[in-house]
């Protein structure tokens, strides 16, 4: 059985393979990211911020019996986008799909192998960090 | 300290002023100062008259390109290119005269101890110190800041005051907090006016005889206000209180004397005056650098050492202890000895030409918000772009080829005092082009439509 992340990154790619220059790329992550339900001032607390990120980003996690469930949320658009392609691969999933993921990997494939570069300083690598650690714990 | 010109812009001079009416004509204009008469105005005939082709030869670097466009580089005031003489100069040290200085009897030894108190000695034409022993080499003004705070510190007691403003780089607060922690000393924070300035009128009342040191900013990295340091440092005098400027910004963009300004410390860095990273200088008056403690231990920095005792080598060699940084001396030297040769006055109209250019062109972005406006401030423009996030911004540029800062500056009390999180900043340097001014304009307004 295909895992349902790569089946989601398959339906990313067919996306973003429609667009063109960079310029429609960049406009496609910023609308995803708008997408994202924004959370809530109470929310947006230390505790659930990602360290690591020059712009701010904040990720809850939440269990079910057997999934977790993400939201997230970030104070620049470009980086909310990022968050939203994470949250559609990575949540509601099953901890053993998430850990067995190859975000760099994923990303290259969308064209945005830059996204997760630790120079970017964008916190999208240590909020997949996040992610991968409160799958495996 | 009678001699206001010192500290003024070039362009904030009256146009009545011999030698300033070529730079003011400039910038009412808003004309390249290149467009005008190619002798240099009386007075600066010994200097190469400004060329931008011929200044931006002479820094290799800006021929690249960045993601398929020509590079666009406006973040000088986080660090300069390094011009060609700098770069020359390093490579030949390594190349052919190298070793470590001042304690070797060889040839090699001589000849580098030779050019790297050459570059001391550059330093000091260049801020006009009065004598080279007044010049410490630092690896850069952050380092010379902890420096002074570490030595004065020793000195210090609870309640002590210490007098910054609200403006302040973070390398000329972070070093103060420490002895408000180790001391018990009170840190004063002098407001910052709307237009981005130091508020003088409320700074100069913080000023008392509990006062030990006034450290300030001369120009700002963010609002690129410019201070007139002369009544600080008077007020601070008159209580007795030792003054340090942060010139990192200001020495690269005005003509600073630091005999005129009267100040005790003058500090800045090598790799925003086109040299390298890991250098700087803090000068220091005769009388304020004698009684200070050494601030690392080593080689280089002491009289004798024995088992139970020990003396120090005099300023500028009590503060330099270990392998200093040479071939960063070396480099930085040759830049300056280059920049001495310019026409800083039409460095100056031309850097305030491309910063005008560049706000004229956004005037009718209603989405902009320019952080500072003071009036003869220096070519650094920090913005806020409604609805977006400084980093959005700076990656968008960036795409485009035009590198900006973006964040909090090292400023975070002035960020909160203009009410952001965080800002982007274009800052301008003599290597600058007017087109590059309008291509940074117009990638901002591409980039804005990205979020309208």
């Amino acid at each position: 059985m295909t895992c349902p992340i790569d089946i989601e990154l398959d339906h990313l790619a067919d996306e973003f393979e429609l667009l063109g220059d960079w310029e429609e790329r960049y406009r496609h992550i910023i609308d995803l990211g708008r997408g994202l339900a924004p959370m809530s001032d109470a929310e947006r607390n230390d505790e659930n911020r990602v360290r690591g990120c020059a712009s701010q980003v904040w990720l809850v996690t939440e269990r079910s019996a057997d999934r977790l469930r993400f939201r997230g949320d970030s104070d620049a658009h470009i980086v909310r986008g990022l968050v939203a392609i994470v949250l559609r691969l990575l949540s509601d999933r099953a901890p053993a799909d998430i850990t067995t993921f190859d975000a760099k990997a994923g990303f290259a494939r969308l064209g945005l192998e830059g996204a997760l570069s630790t120079q970017r300083s964008n916190g999208l690598a240590s909020m997949i960090e996040r992610i991968r650690r409160d799958a495996a714990a | 300290m009678d001699d206001a010109t010192q500290i003024l812009p070039p362009w904030g001079r009256g146009t009545s002023e011999a030698g300033g009416v070529g730079s003011a004509a400039f910038s009412q204009r808003g004309e390249p100062p290149q467009s005008a008469s190619p002798t240099a105005p009386p007075g600066r005939e010994h200097l190469r008259p400004f060329d931008i082709a011929a200044v931006r030869a002479q820094f290799p670097i800006l021929s690249r390109e960045v993601n398929g466009r020509p590079l666009v580089y406006l973040d000088s005031a986080a660090s300069s290119q390094k011009v060609q003489p700098c770069i020359d100069a390093m490579v030949h040290s390594m190349t052919h005269s190298y070793s470590n200085v001042h304690r070797g009897l060889h040839t090699l030894a001589n000849e580098t101890t030779e050019s790297y108190e050459a570059a001391r000695e550059s330093v000091t034409r260049f801020i006009n110190a009065p004598s080279s022993r007044q010049v410490v080499f630092t690896k850069g003004a952050t380092e010379a800041i902890n420096l002074v705070a570490s030595s004065l510190g020793l000195t210090l007691q609870a309640g002590d005051e210490i007098v910054v403003s609200e403006l302040e780089h973070h390398a000329n607060i972070i070093p103060w907090h420490f002895l408000r922690e180790r001391k018990g000393v009170v840190l004063r924070f002098i407001p910052v006016r709307d237009d981005g300035s130091i508020d003088l009128d409320a700074g100069l009342s913080m000023i008392g005889p509990k006062t030990r040191m006034v450290a300030l900013n001369h120009m700002s990295n963010v609002t690129g206000a410019v201070l007139d340091p002369v009544p600080v440092i008077a007020a601070a005098k008159a209580v007795g209180a030792l003054t340090l400027l942060d010139g990192c910004q200001a020495v690269v963009h005005l003509p600073v004397d630091v005999q005129a300004l009267g100040c005790d410390f003058y500090v800045f860095s090598g790799h925003k005056l086109f040299g390298p990273t890991g250098i700087g200088a803090l000068y220091g008056r005769e009388e304020a650098l004698a009684p200070l403690a050494p601030y690392q231990g080593g080689g280089e920095m002491i009289g004798s050492v024995a088992m139970d005792a020990i003396s120090y080598a005099d300023p500028p060699h009590r503060f330099e202890a270990g392998t200093p940084p040479i071939l960063e001396a070396v480099g930085w030297g040759a830049a300056l000895d280059w920049l001495m040769r310019q026409d800083r006055e039409a460095i100056a109209a031309h850097e305030h030409a491309l910063y005008t250019r560049a706000v004229t062109r956004l005037s009718g972005c209603n989405w902009l918000r320019i952080l500072g406006d003071a009036p003869g401030k220096g070519a650094i423009l920090s913005f806020e772009v409604k609805g977006a996030h400084a980093h959005d911004v700076a990656q968008l540029l960036d795409r485009y080829g035009v590198a900006v800062r973006a964040g909090t500056h090292c400023a975070e009390p002035l960020m909160r005092r203009f009410g952001v999180t965080s800002s982007a900043r274009a800052s301008f340097a003599l290597y600058n082009t007017l087109e590059e001014a309008d291509a940074f304009a117009d990638a901002l307004i591409k980039a804005r439509s990205f979020f309208a």
